[in-house]
């Protein structure tokens, strides 16, 4: 059993907890992932590890509600338990040897740009961060990007905050704009990602993007998130999850994590446990 | 005088047509009377041919007087002395290649049912007794076990009965390795592993589950942390896909994947959230145990049409008898000597066919088996909308990529001797981490070897440092500091 610690809630559906996993903790690095299963009915879910702390023995998940299991997961409050934690999982991000990055993030997947940042910063690369989001509602980690990066460009797509527009456009302009960035990392939807590494490619920049398919065990076992990177097949678990964003099949990709949808979307036999009574859900 | 009926007492089973559509146990194991008089069936042979052909030494003639005798109990006692699954290996051995084969009974007529009798003494025994193992007294070693199946579990359960306190990290969140997210339900209960598990902890061996050795310890911080040797019994996760066009279209799944959805998560029962396919057609990919397993679950999820697709014919076949038998009685569609070829998706990206080409069989091979040559122009498409790979499977590579001075060949095993010794001291390995994918009994006989090299490796070490010691210091403590003078 692993204790959540603490709570916050960054917008009305993306939550930061805190969970108490000293193991983990002790050997987290950016770019890594957690399993976690609430309880006994449970899926497994992966969640890219936010933020650990060594000495307090915490690994921070932050997670946008999408589903049920992440519906559950943001119920729970500091006391409570989840039954299964494991990691951390993958391969870290690289983070040493970059004179100068620019790391962007893409709503949610913005809490899984914001340790690769941290952690490229610390290793004394100049790191731009484009954080983009839908509107000012929803955007989340500003203080915590501000002080890890040399410049933090917050961009909206109404225009309600930040500038408005989308990352590709502003990653494009601070290229022609004379930026030499020897990296440039990714992480959010998936068609944001493809986009990024369109707008990447022509310059040559070498582009990480953090992929999120549908996994069961995490270790390689189940071969569900495989993904294919410059035509050959790749476990994201293990061999990623941050691959070439040049060679990703990014469309391949869209199509894989839909195979669930439509049995999410008409399961009228689906008992919702979130109400404790036991609803009828659709 | 021994019972000379030339046929075992006949398994009774769930009716094909509607155990086809539920998850409960397929054989219903034998009641008193049916095991009192199978065993009286046993010759009591006087050179045992059954035990040698055991991977466990299973006392097999033994046992089975004592059940002929209706003293279940003692019957018990003397499977465990050897074998700490039999509840398991009573279902899921290859009996009929082991100890079956080898039985005198077998020269005519059919063997003794040694599995089906074992499956019985321990069944009666989980039913009737509370009686737990009492639990050795710690010798002062510790000894760290990699994977909770079923080498792990041997392995560990043979060093707790010699005193040492013993670790299994498990990667999962449920120990029991291949028993619980391969095997489906319908063959090996779930309940019966964690009753055999629960044996195993009373022993006083500790289970830690979500530790993913290679990443959240490596073997060097497991000997740092105290233990004096490590057994390797990581099995072979990594499924093989075939490489061909349209694998990763939607509704392609490896057996793991399926099997796992299905056994370890329990999509087929709806109190569980882990989805699986809806699916009408499904093709399963390969001949052996695993597809078997998958085919029979497709169906069970409620699939109309289920097709074994295998490229050699059925003599060829890896799977138990047993299996294909009752794979067949469940109605699913055999399509030997036929090979995919290219699997074809709609627009969005999901299974809508498997082209496949017909096989013929050619002169043999390396594995000594007729090799399978494709019919030119006789390929056909099979309407399916979910295809399961069960072609193999390969060690992961976890352990091997973040531990150093560890051996292993190409295809990804870690290299053993005949004591399970790896190119590491202290370091142990078997199961199908070793061989490759392989059986449970298999494995078995590897962790209980294992256990056996690592009992001495860790008593010659001590002896070493007790000389060290005494020449030391003039006297000989153990690691922890404690006086073994007494």
């Amino acid at each position: 059993m692993y204790k959540i610690v603490s709570k916050r809630q960054l917008n009305p559906t993306v939550t930061e907890l805190a969970v108490e996993a000293p193991f983990i903790a002790r050997k987290a690095r950016a770019g890594q992932f957690i399993i976690f299963r609430i309880d006994e009915f449970g899926e497994r879910v992966p969640l890219t590890i936010a933020d650990y702390d060594r000495e307090k023995g915490t690994v921070s998940i932050i997670f946008q509600i999408v589903g049920k299991s992440t519906e559950m997961l943001a119920s729970l409050e500091p006391g409570d338990f989840l039954l299964d934690f494991v990691g951390p999982l993958g391969k870290p991000t690289p983070v040493e040897g970059f004179k100068k990055v620019c790391v962007i993030g893409g709503g949610v997947g913005c809490a899984i740009a914001y340790p690769s940042a941290k952690a490229l910063f610390e290793a004394g690369a100049e790191v731009d961060v484009i954080a983009g989001f839908r509107n000012k509602d929803i955007v989340i980690l500003e203080d915590e990007f501000r002080k890890v990066s040399s410049h933090l460009y917050l961009t909206t797509d109404d225009g309600s905050y930040g500038e408005k527009g989308f990352v590709t456009d502003k990653l494009k302009s601070l290229i022609d704009a004379g930026n030499n960035y020897d990296l440039v990392i990714a992480i959010g939807p998936v068609i944001m990602m493809k986009f990024v590494s369109k707008v990447t490619e022509p310059y040559g920049i070498k582009t990480l993007v953090s992929l999120n398919p549908i996994m069961v065990d995490g270790t390689g076992m189940c071969g569900g998130c495989r993904v294919t990177v410059g035509g050959e097949t790749k476990f994201a678990c293990v061999d990623g999850p941050d691959f070439d964003g040049h060679k990703v099949d990014f469309d391949e990709l869209m199509r894989r994590n839909t195979v669930y949808k439509a049995q999410e979307q008409k399961s009228p036999d689906h008992v919702c446990r979130i109400g404790l009574g036991g609803q009828k859900n659709g | 005088m021994a019972n000379m009926s030339l046929r075992k007492v006949p398994m009774p089973e769930q009716d094909p047509d509607v155990r086809n559509k539920n998850f409960s146990e397929v054989s219903l194991g034998y009641t008193k009377e049916m095991a009192m008089e199978e065993a009286t069936r046993c010759l009591n042979c006087k050179n045992k041919p059954c035990v040698a052909g055991c991977p466990v030494n299973v006392r097999i003639p033994e046992f089975i007087t004592k059940v002929a005798a209706g003293e279940l109990e003692e019957a018990y006692d003397i499977i465990k002395t050897t074998n700490c699954l039999p509840a398991v290996c009573g279902r899921v051995c290859p009996q009929e290649t082991q100890c079956e084969e080898r039985c005198v009974r077998a020269v005519k007529g059919e063997s003794v049912a040694i599995g089906r009798l074992e499956r019985f003494v321990a069944d009666w025994h989980m039913e009737h007794s509370t009686k737990l193992p009492e639990k050795p007294a710690y010798n002062g070693h510790r000894v760290a076990v990699i994977g909770a199946g079923p080498s792990g579990l041997t392995c560990a359960s043979d060093l707790a009965l010699l005193g040492y306190k013993v670790t299994i990290f498990e990667a999962f969140h449920t120990a029991g390795g291949v028993l619980v997210y391969g095997i489906p339900e319908f063959r090996l209960p779930k309940a019966l592993v964690q009753k055999e598990i629960d044996t195993l902890t009373a022993l006083g061996v500790e289970v830690m589950t979500n530790m993913v050795i290679g990443k959240i310890l490596s073997i060097d911080e497991l000997f740092e942390d105290g233990y004096e040797a490590v057994f390797i019994g990581s099995g072979a996760g990594l499924p093989s896909f075939m490489k061909i066009e349209g694998e990763s279209l939607v509704g392609v799944y490896s057996a793991n994947e399926y099997l796992t959805r299905s056994n370890l998560m329990k999509a087929y029962d709806n109190r569980y959230d882990t989805p699986i396919r809806q699916s009408h057609s499904v093709a399963v990919v390969g001949g052996g145990n695993v597809a078997m397993d998958a085919a029979r679950t497709a169906k069970r999820l409620g699939a109309e049409n289920v097709y074994i697709v295998y490229r050699r014919s059925d003599a060829e076949m890896p799977a138990r008898r047993e299996e294909i038998h009752h794979a067949k009685e469940e109605g699913i569609i055999f399509k030997n000597l036929n090979n995919p070829v290219r699997i074809h998706g709609d627009a969005n990206g999901q299974v809508l066919s498997m082209e496949c080409v017909e096989m013929e069989l050619g002169e043999p091979d390396a594995s000594g088996r007729r090799r399978p040559i494709e019919k030119k122009g006789s390929n056909y498409t099979l309407d399916v909308d979910t295809v399961i790979i069960a072609i193999g499977t390969s060690p992961n590579p976890l352990i091997r990529n973040t531990t150093s001075g560890l051996d292993t060949n190409s295809h990804g095993c870690i290299v053993a001797d005949d004591n399970m010794a790896t190119s590491r001291p202290g370091v142990y390995a078997g199961g199908d981490a070793v061989t490759g994918a392989a059986t449970v009994i298999l494995a078995m006989g590897a962790g209980k070897k294992a256990a056996e090299s690592i009992d001495l490796y860790i008593k010659s070490q001590t002896d070493s440092g007790r000389h060290r010691d005494r020449h030391d210091r003039g006297e000989h403590r153990d690691r922890d500091g404690r006086d073994r003078r007494s």
